[in-house]
C-alpha cells in the first residue's frame, strides 16, 4: 500500500469537495442576506413614505375627496368594527371545533377529515372567500354591507383558531386529564376548567395571529363591505376599511390620496407586526416557564 | 361511591336525590358541550362545501353559455359578452412559475443556512425576521411593488435584460417589447418575495426534524457540511420539502393584492414577460364590482371556481406529502 491510494488533504478529490462545500456555504449566506434584504427594504421604504404623513389629522379626519387634505378616521373605525365582529363570530366556532379535534375525537374518522379540510381552508385564496360571501350574503340581500365583510373575515379566522386551539390542547399533558377524571370531573368540565387553562396562552396566541392575518386582508372585503366615503357605523350599509381605502387611494392619480395610502399601509404593518410579536412573546414565555 | 360507603347509613334520601340531580346536570353539560364541539367541527366541513356549492351555482350561467371552451378562449369582451379564461389562467401559471423558480432555490439555501451554518445566537432572530416577512399583508407588497419596485425594474433591470438577451433566439421572445415596469415579470418577482418566507420556514422546520444521529453518522465518515445536507438531510426530508413547495405554490396561485397592483390587467396571452397580463385573482379583484350583467359577473365567479379547483389540488398534495413526512419522523 502506497500513500497515493489514500485521499489526502491535497488530493484533487478532497479539494474539489472542499471547494463545493465553500461555494454552497457562500451561496447560503448570500441567499439569507437576499431574503433579509427585502424585509429591510420594504420596511424602510414604508417608514420613509408613511411617517411623513403620520399626524393627528390622520386619526381625526375623514377620507378626503380627490385633491383635498384629510385623514383615515372612517376607514380606521370601519376596520376596527369589522375585525372585532369577525373575531367575535369566528373565535367561538374555531375554539369549539379545535376542542373537538383535540379532546373528543382525537382519533376518529371525522377529525381526520375536518383536520384536512381545515388545512385547505387555512391556505385557500382569500379572494375566493370574498366571492363565496358575495354569493351567500351580498347577492341575496341586494347590497354590500359591513356584515358581509365581517362574515368574510370570520371565515378566514376560523381555520387559524381551529388549528392553534387543537395544537395547544394536544400539548396539555394527558396526566392532567387523567387526574381530573380520577376525581370524577366530567369531560366537559375537565376541558373547560383544566385543559383550557393550561392552554390559555396558546389559544390567545392563535386569536392574535388570526387578528394579524385579517387586519391586512383586502381581497375578501372588496366586494363584501365595499367602501364608503363617509363615516358609518351602520353594519348593513357598505363600510370603509383601511386595506380597501389603501387599494383605492394607491391606484388613484391624486398625490394626497397616494400619501394617505402610504400612511395607512404603515399603520397596518405596525399593527400586524406588533400583534405577531406579542403573540410570539406569549408562547415564548410559556415555553421557558 | 367510596363516599357513600364511608358515610354508610348517614346518606339520607334527600342527599341521594340532590346528588343524582347534580350528576344529571353534569351529564347534561357534558352532552351539550360534546354536541357543541361536534357541530363546530362539522361547521368547518359545511364551510368548505358551502364555498364549493356557492361558486358552482354562481358560475353556472357562464359555464352553461360558454361550455368547456371557456377554459381555452382568450377573448374577454364585456361589450359583446364573450368571455374566456385562457389569459387569466396563463397569467396565473406564468407568474407562479417565476415565483417558484426564484423562491425555491433561495428558500432552500436560507433553510440550509439556518439549520446548519448559522451561529446559534442568530438562529432565532433571523428565523423570526423571515417569519415576519411572511406576516406582512399582501397589500403592502402591492403598494411597494407599484411605487418602488416596478419603476426600479423599468429603469434598470428591464433595459438590461433586453440588451442582454435581445439577440438570443428563445430568450429574446421572453424579453421583448417596451419596458413598462408593470407586467408579468414584476408580478412574478413580487410573488417570489412573498412566497420565499413560506418555503423557508417550512423547509427549516422539516430539516430540524431530521434525527441528529443520521447527520452525526454522515459527519463521522468525513462528509462536508454541504454533503451532509445534500445526501442526508435532503433525501430524508424530500417529501416534506416538496409539500412545503406546494404550500408556497398554493399561496402564489391565489395571491391577489400584490399582483393586482403590478400586473397591468390586460386580457392577453403574450410570450413576453414584460407585457402586461392578468391573473385569475387580479381579474376578479379589478372587475368584480364594476361587472354589469349576469354573464360578466358569472364569468368572474367561474374564474374563482377554477382558481379554487387548482389551489385545492395543489394544497391537497402539499398536505398529503407533509403528513407522510410526519408519519415517517414521528
Amino acid at each position: 500500500m502506497t500513500n497515493t491510494t489514500i485521499a489526502t488533504a491535497s488530493s484533487p478529490l478532497y479539494s474539489g469537495r472542499r471547494r463545493r462545500n465553500a461555494i454552497a456555504k457562500t451561496l447560503a449566506w448570500i441567499a439569507t442576506a437576499f431574503g433579509l434584504g427585502w424585509l429591510i427594504l420594504i420596511l424602510g421604504v414604508l417608514l420613509y413614505q408613511g411617517i411623513g404623513g403620520l399626524s393627528l389629522s390622520v386619526f381625526t379626519e375623514m377620507t378626503p375627496p380627490p385633491g383635498a387634505a384629510g385623514g383615515l378616521l372612517n376607514a380606521i373605525v370601519g376596520s376596527l368594527i369589522i375585525t372585532v365582529l369577525a373575531v367575535l363570530i369566528g373565535t367561538p366556532i374555531g375554539i369549539l371545533a379545535g376542542t373537538y379535534l383535540a379532546e373528543y375525537g382525537r382519533h376518529d374518522k371525522l377529525s381526520s377529515v375536518v383536520r384536512f379540510i381545515n388545512d385547505i381552508l387555512l391556505s385557500a385564496p382569500s379572494i375566493v372567500i370574498g366571492l363565496f360571501v358575495y354569493e351567500i350574503m351580498v347577492a341575496p340581500m341586494g347590497h354590500f354591507s359591513g356584515w358581509a365583510g365581517a362574515v368574510a373575515l370570520a371565515v378566514i379566522v376560523i381555520p387559524v383558531v381551529v388549528r392553534t386551539t387543537e395544537d395547544m390542547l394536544t400539548l396539555v399533558p394527558d396526566t392532567l386529564r387523567e387526574a381530573a377524571a380520577s376525581i370524577g370531573l366530567p369531560r366537559a368540565l375537565m376541558i373547560m376548567r383544566i385543559a383550557y387553562r393550561a392552554a390559555r396562552a396558546g389559544i390567545v396566541t392563535g386569536i392574535l395571529l388570526a387578528v394579524a392575518r385579517i387586519s391586512g386582508e383586502t381581497a375578501p372585503l372588496l366586494f363584501t363591505a365595499l367602501n364608503n366615503q363617509f363615516f358609518s357605523v351602520n353594519m348593513s350599509q357598505p363600510m370603509p376599511s383601511l386595506p380597501v381605502v389603501i387599494f383605492q387611494f394607491a391606484l388613484s392619480p391624486y398625490e394626497e390620496w397616494q400619501k394617505l395610502a402610504w400612511t395607512g399601509a404603515l399603520l397596518i404593518t405596525i399593527t400586524v407586526l406588533a400583534l405577531s410579536v406579542i403573540a410570539r412573546s406569549l408562547t415564548a414565555s410559556r415555553k421557558s416557564s | 361511591m367510596s363516599d357513600m360507603t364511608l358515610k354508610g347509613a348517614t346518606v339520607t334520601a334527600a342527599e341521594a336525590a340532590s346528588r343524582s340531580a347534580v350528576l344529571k346536570r353534569l351529564r347534561l353539560t357534558d352532552t351539550i358541550f360534546h354536541g357543541l364541539t361536534r357541530v363546530a367541527a362539522l361547521a368547518v366541513l359545511v364551510l368548505l362545501s358551502g364555498v364549493i356549492i356557492a361558486l358552482v351555482i354562481g358560475a353556472a350561467p357562464a359555464l352553461g353559455t360558454f361550455g368547456f371552451s371557456f377554459l381555452f378562449d382568450e377573448s374577454w369582451n364585456p361589450v359583446t359578452e364573450k368571455f374566456g379564461a385562457l389569459a387569466p389562467i396563463y397569467g396565473t401559471l406564468v407568474t407562479s412559475a417565476i415565483a417558484m423558480l426564484i423562491a425555491v432555490p433561495v428558500g432552500l439555501m436560507i433553510a440550509f443556512f439556518l439549520t446548519e451554518l448559522c451561529p446559534m445566537v442568530l438562529r432565532r432572530p433571523i428565523g423570526i425576521a423571515i417569519e415576519l416577512l411572511a406576516g406582512i399583508p399582501s397589500i403592502i407588497y402591492g403598494i411597494w411593488g407599484l411605487f418602488v419596485f416596478a419603476p426600479f425594474l423599468q429603469q434598470y433591470v428591464q433595459p438590461f435584460l433586453i440588451d442582454a438577451f435581445g439577440s438570443i433566439p428563445v430568450l429574446s421572445t421572453l424579453f421583448q417589447g417596451p419596458p413598462y415596469g408593470i407586467g408579468m415579470l414584476t408580478a412574478g418577482l413580487i410573488l417570489a418575495i412573498m412566497v420565499l418566507p413560506f418555503v423557508t420556514s417550512i423547509s427549516r422546520d422539516v430539516f430540524d426534524a431530521v434525527p441528529p444521529v443520521l447527520k452525526e453518522a454522515a459527519y463521522g465518515v468525513g462528509c462536508t457540511t454541504w454533503e451532509v445536507f445534500r445526501y442526508v438531510v435532503l433525501p430524508f426530508t424530500r417529501v416534506g420539502v416538496i409539500g412545503g413547495f406546494m404550500l408556497g405554490l398554493g399561496r402564489a396561485l391565489g395571491e391577489t393584492m400584490a399582483v393586482t397592483f403590478v400586473i397591468g390587467n390586460a386580457h392577453h396571452v403574450s410570450a413576453s414577460l414584460f407585457a402586461p397580463g392578468t391573473t385569475i385573482s387580479a381579474s376578479i379583484a379589478n372587475e368584480f364590482t364594476e361587472a354589469v350583467g349576469d354573464i360578466y359577473t358569472s364569468s368572474l365567479v367561474a374564474l374563482g371556481l377554477i382558481l379554487f379547483f387548482i389551489t385545492f389540488i395543489v394544497l391537497a398534495i402539499a398536505r398529503y406529502m407533509l403528513m407522510r413526512l410526519q408519519q415517517r419522523v414521528g
